[in-house]
């Protein structure tokens, strides 16, 4: 398959993450959203690692390996940031009984 | 080795005194060492200059292309001397004045002597910043916790002032580093620039370091803060100020933006000497109207300054060898000034010319060694400003960097009758005439004031009749500086 | 050891090369100035003044000493140097003294009147306080230091040094009775307006440096021929301005009337005899370079003359003592400034040799009559002092004769050569010349009448205590006056006897060159005996004018009309306040509490007040919405995009 459909896709998957986290006002729906976008930066990694391994051929069997590395590093980056975020969710929500980020404006004082 | 020693004594004994408990310790200690900052100091003064004692260089910041490069050349040893010789003054001339916590107090007064001299001794670009930067800062703090009542206002207006100039010259240092060749800080990697700088460059370089410079002089219209600042700090603080710290920002002119960027110090030489005229005659003419005798004096400097930075400019060997040697003189005379100005208030309480008079009735010595002083400021023959203006006049007037040689001469010369007009005024008002109730009961001054006074009036007369050892240890620097800058693309 | 030390040969040697201790002469006085400045209140008041006038004593002796070897025939100008003073790449200003016959000359005239009015101040200031009277002398031997050291210079910077000097000692004596705020302005009028003319001084030297290289007489003398005749006249114009500040000319004379303000024997040294004269010496040092330079004589004339006449006229209407004698001051200077301006130097330098003579008697004269009078300067209050001083109506009669012109007595010789000179260049000079010898003699003339002839007008007490002055006062006055009358001898014009002028005979190595261009343009001869005869006939006219209309009426009631004009002095003093010290106040006012403070301040303080401002408003964005922030990340990151996408290429 063409490398520009996975492009493409990842390209969707962002821009609905990105619009999501800027319309939304409840917490988790923009954490989920922020999670897309990290998925959407990992399906393109993925897509170029193999991109270039296909490339290179079978003579350097660890090309483009890197890219998927990075994959589980960002996974693992986005677990542990998930489970900061969602403490500080239920924080959120026990302090104000709320899970609406306008609320959160106290950064302003 | 003696310019390390310059630079060392000071601040490890600056150090010594912050741990100091007594203040008549600290006070003691203070003067103790800067007398051997002097007693180093003269003996730099002696040494030829082949001399192995007065250069120093070890690898500092090798990455950056920097050294601790410090060394003497004559117009170092200059006014390194002057620094040496004001800080034991300032600490005799102020031992009555008592301050909290002296030792922070004095520990501070060092670490400034400290940056003072490297920056007049520093070769090498990056060390003349950062000696630069900590001269202000001790001072900074001294007006800002033992100044006068609105100090906190005053300080912070000179702090921004100043510091916005060193970032203005940060920026310009900082260009030509890139651009030398071999990306070094040193002083003869700097004199090398004036070829390899475009006129471009050398226009706006010279602009960010003029600012800084003019600033710390100051040359209108940078020299707002000088007049706060003076009322505002401690008298000792003030004496630094202005004997030595305005120096630094002439010895900047005359090591690192005249022979440096000396193309675009010609393009822009009229436009500044302009600026340098104008503020001599308007600071004389406010002079004329202060009733404060600390912003008398302050104004009354500002006009001497500017002669002094548009000597410069002049380019002319009898301009700078004035410069030179009027540096060092502009240096005692006001302190010598300061010291009276403390010696009244501290008596009466008041700085105000209106509210003195008739003090020559009470307190003939001192009114005899403020003559004498004054009489210097207004550069009388045979004191040691007549040589210093008369050879800096006699440079602007031979000059051929400009056009308006004698429009120049001229115009600043109409400031030499305004000094005697404000000077007279203040000599008049403050001693002349009778008492009043303040004054009635006046008190002459005590025998340690009066040593100290007559120390200065004997460097006062002796360099005034006497000028020729002073001429011949700064010839050399003239000569290297005049031949860098007269290099024109 | 010792009397071998001064045996006769060594003597001998030593008298032959007295040039070489020149430095002596001005050191000496320096001397004393120390003593009495340091030691002033331990030294017992005669024996500040045996030290005071011992020193100037001395070198009057070394001076007479140093002027008969002068005076000896194919005597060679002396240069003796000191030290090196500045030296500065090819510029050499050394600390040397020349000894010529110009020299010499001044050099006999300042310590000798000099001696004579310290012996007088002894007695005269014997009232002071001893520390007072010791800062006098120590005053007054500065003084003599400094005037030495302006007419011994062998250059223009060592002149100038002792020019300063002068003014400086002139401010410190005019307000030398520093109690009076009064007397302290009339010092700081002085200072100042020397230091306007100063200024001129200055950049005159500045031009000769970077025209000539150098600021010795000979270099720079050697150098005129082939300088362009419009810097000459640059130069000498400067030089003149200078002039004009020391000499008390128009514009810059009216410093000097309100230097009375000073005791009286400073009046009559400084203010008369010697300090006022140092311009017509400088001109005179320098009289190559304005035979030179035509326009300047033309200026140098024009202005004496017109100062001559001018302060004439101020001087018919003033009553007190000191201010007739000091605007009779001025207008002589006038002449001598009108005699350098019609090349006549001989005649400028005789005059001030003259007038040392007679003013100083005159002042020293007025200073009997005060001291006699309790402190009165009014003539108004005086008149009868005849019979009461009569030394002092002697010896002030002698100085009014010689002043006003009349043969045989000294001033008579000086002033007419200056006028015979005068007539030679322009008889218009030579008219209004005589117009100022009239108005000369006739005030000089209702100064005596007013002041020594008729009745006593002062209070019963003061009549009382009138009394002639002791020995201290009277002996100069005696001796002053011998020299008025007979010192016009030693320039007795041609027409009375070939070769009788001995001074123009002595001075002319001076004014050689000069004179040889001067005939190249001569007009030929003047008839010099009928000016003779009409000028003294005019001063004749005057003085008996002045005699007979005061000795019997004086003059008591307040000016009015015009004469209330000369009596308030032409309103020049006013003039100047307006026009100068008004404006120049009203701007520093306004650049004090308007330019600094609301535009200068006004902008560094905006400049912070600016930071602020747009603090605030930045501020704004920073509402603590998470959404707000993370909409603005991603509008930054798009707008990196595009930049990247569409501006980089």
């Amino acid at each position: 398959m063409p490398i520009n459909y996975y492009i493409f896709l990842s390209v969707a998957l962002f821009c609905i993450g990105v619009t999501g986290v800027l319309t939304r006002r409840n917490a988790i729906i923009i954490f989920m959203c922020i999670e897309l976008m990290l998925n959407a930066v990992n399906l393109l990694l993925v897509a170029f690692s193999k991109m270039h391994h296909q490339a290179v051929g079978a003579a350097v069997p660890t090309a483009g390996i890197d890219g998927q590395i990075f994959v589980f590093f960002i996974m693992v980056v986005a677990a542990a940031e998930v489970s900061v975020g969602l403490a500080i969710i239920v924080m959120l929500y026990r302090n104000t009984h709320s899970v609406d980020v306008n609320f959160l404006n106290r950064l302003k004082h | 080795m003696i310019p390390v020693l310059l630079i060392v004594i000071p601040l490890l004994s600056g150090l010594v005194s912050f741990m100091l408990k007594s203040s008549t310790g600290a006070k003691n200690w203070a003067l103790f060492s800067s007398i051997i900052t002097l007693i180093v100091s003269l003996i730099g003064l002696n040494l030829q200059k082949t001399s192995a004692y007065l250069q120093f260089d070890a690898s500092w910041l090798p990455g950056l292309g920097s050294s601790f490069a410090v060394g003497l050349d004559g117009m170092s040893k200059i006014l390194s001397f002057l620094t040496a010789l004001s800080f034991p003054v300032i600490f005799v001339a102020t031992y009555r004045d008592e301050y909290k916590n002296a030792n922070n107090f004095y520990a501070l007064m060092l670490l400034s002597q400290t940056g003072l001299m490297g920056v007049f001794l520093a070769n090498d670009a990056l060390l003349f910043y950062f000696f630069w930067e900590l001269a202000l800062i001790p001072v900074y703090f001294l007006c800002s916790i033992w100044g006068g009542e609105k100090r906190i206002q005053a300080t912070f207006k000179f702090f921004i002032y100043t510091f916005v100039g060193s970032l203005l010259m940060l920026v310009g240092l900082i260009y030509i580093y890139l651009k030398t060749p071999e990306h070094s800080f040193s002083l003869k990697a700097f004199y090398g620039m004036n070829q390899r700088l475009s006129g471009h460059d050398q226009s706006w370089l010279f602009w960010l370091f003029f600012i800084a410079f003019a600033i710390k002089m100051p040359i209108f219209p940078f020299h707002t803060w000088q007049p706060d600042t003076y009322e505002q700090s401690p008298t000792a603080v003030t004496m630094v100020l202005s004997g030595i710290m305005v120096k630094m920002g002439l010895f900047g002119l005359l090591r690192w933006l005249g022979p440096v960027v000396a193309t675009g110090t010609w393009v822009w030489g009229d436009t500044a000497s302009a600026l340098c005229i104008i503020g001599m005659i308007y600071a004389s003419l406010i002079a004329m109207q202060q009733d404060d005798l600390k912003r008398l004096i302050a104004y009354s400097s500002i006009a001497h300054i500017g002669l002094m930075c548009l000597a410069i400019f002049a380019t002319t060997q009898t301009g700078l060898q004035g410069v030179m040697i009027q540096m060092f003189n502009h240096g005692i005379n006001i302190i010598g000034l300061w010291i009276v100005v403390d010696l009244i208030e501290r008596q009466f309480h008041t700085r105000k010319i209106s509210e003195l008079g008739g003090l020559a009735q009470k307190a003939p010595s001192l009114a005899i060694m403020l003559v004498v002083v004054a009489l210097a400021n207004v550069a009388l023959p045979l004191t040691n400003a007549f040589v210093g203006e008369f050879l800096m006049f006699s440079g602007v007037y031979s000059s051929d960097a400009t056009k308006y040689n004698v429009v120049f001469t001229v115009v600043a010369g109409i400031s030499i009758i305004l000094s005697a007009i404000y000077t007279l005024n203040m000599i008049q008002k403050v001693f002349f005439g009778n008492t009043n109730a303040l004054t009635a009961n006046a008190k002459d001054i005590k025998l340690n004031e009066k040593i100290i006074l007559a120390v200065i009036i004997v460097a006062i007369l002796l360099i005034g009749v006497f000028p020729k050892p002073m001429l011949e240890m700064t010839k050399e620097s003239v000569d290297v500086i005049l031949a860098k800058m007269n290099i024109k693309l | 050891m010792l009397r071998s030390a001064f045996s006769v040969p060594r003597l001998a040697i030593l008298m032959s090369n007295i040039v070489q201790l020149v430095w002596l002469v001005p050191v000496l006085p320096l001397i004393g100035f120390l003593i009495n400045g340091l030691f002033r209140k331990s030294l017992s008041k005669s024996l500040t003044g045996i030290i005071g006038s011992g020193v100037i004593l001395i070198s009057f002796i070394i001076s007479l000493l140093i002027f008969f070897q002068v005076k000896q025939e194919g005597f060679q100008p002396a240069l003796v140097r000191l030290f090196d003073f500045i030296t500065v790449g090819k510029l050499s200003i050394p600390f040397e003294f020349q000894v010529d016959q110009l020299s010499s000359l001044f050099l006999l005239i300042i310590t000798g009147v000099g001696f004579l009015i310290h012996v007088y101040s002894t007695s005269y200031m014997h009232e002071e306080e001893r520390q007072h009277f010791a800062r006098y002398f120590a005053y007054l031997n500065l003084f003599v230091f400094s005037m030495l050291l302006l007419v011994l210079g062998s250059n223009y910077v060592i002149l100038f040094i002792g020019w300063e000097g002068v003014g400086l000692c002139s401010y410190l004596l005019i307000g030398f009775w520093f109690k009076n705020i009064e007397y302290g302005n009339a010092a700081k009028k002085a200072f100042i307006m020397n230091r306007i003319g100063d200024l001129g001084f200055l950049i005159a030297i500045f031009w000769m440096i970077s025209k000539f290289g150098s600021v010795g007489f000979a270099e720079v003398f050697s150098k005129t021929s082939t300088t362009s005749v419009a810097v000459l006249t640059g130069i000498t114009l400067l030089l003149f301005v200078g002039a004009t500040g020391k000499s008390a000319q128009i514009p810059l004379y009216t410093w000097l009337p309100d230097a009375m303000a000073g005791p009286t024997p400073v009046s009559a040294l400084i203010h008369a005899a010697t300090m006022v004269t140092a311009g017509i010496y400088m001109i005179a040092r320098s009289n190559i370079m304005y035979t030179l330079a035509p326009v300047t004589q033309t200026v140098v004339a024009v202005t004496g003359v017109a100062t001559a006449i001018f302060a004439a006229t101020i001087a018919l209407k003033q009553n007190d003592i000191k201010k007739v004698l000091a605007y009779s001051t001025v207008s002589q200077l006038g002449y001598m400034f009108l005699g350098l301006g019609v090349g006549a130097y001989t005649g400028a330098v005789f005059h001030v040799m003259t007038h040392a003579f007679f003013k100083a008697l005159l002042f020293l004269g007025a200073g009997s009559v005060i001291h006699a009078m309790g402190g009165e300067q009014d003539i108004r209050k005086m008149g009868g002092l005849k019979k009461y001083l009569p030394v002092t109506q002697i010896t002030f009669l002698l100085g009014c004769i010689a002043i006003a012109g009349i043969p045989p007595f000294s001033g008579f010789f000086s002033k007419d050569e200056i006028l015979a000179g005068a007539y030679e260049k322009n008889p218009v000079y030579y008219v209004l010349g005589v117009a100022g010898a009239l108005l000369t003699a006739y005030y000089m003339f209702r100064l005596y009448a007013t002041t020594f002839l008729g009745k006593f007008r002062g209070t019963h007490d003061q009549e009382h205590h009138l009394h002639e002055s002791p020995s201290a006062i009277t002996i100069p006055l005696i001796v002053l006056a011998i020299l008025s009358v007979i010192g016009g001898f030693v320039g007795i014009p041609e027409v009375f006897a070939k070769n009788a002028h001995a001074l123009e005979h002595f001075l002319s190595p001076i004014f050689a060159q000069s004179k040889e261009i001067q005939e190249q343009h001569a007009t030929g001869s003047s008839p010099e005996l009928t000016l003779m005869v009409i000028s003294v006939i005019v001063a004749l006219a005057g003085a008996i004018y002045g005699w007979t209309r005061f000795s019997k009426k004086p003059e008591l009631e307040d000016a009015t009309g015009f004469r209330k004009v000369l009596a308030n002095k032409w309103y020049v003093d006013e003039l100047y306040d307006t026009i100068i010290v008004k404006p120049i106040n009203a701007l520093g006012k306004f650049l004090n509490n308007v330019f600094e403070k609301s535009i200068i301040d006004w902008i560094v303080n905006g400049i912070g007040r600016a930071v602020q401002y747009s603090s605030r408003q930045v501020r704004l964005i920073q509402s603590g919405q998470v959404g707000g922030y993370v909409l603005l990340m991603v509008i930054g990151i798009v707008i990196l995009f595009l930049v990247e996408i569409f501006i980089k290429q």
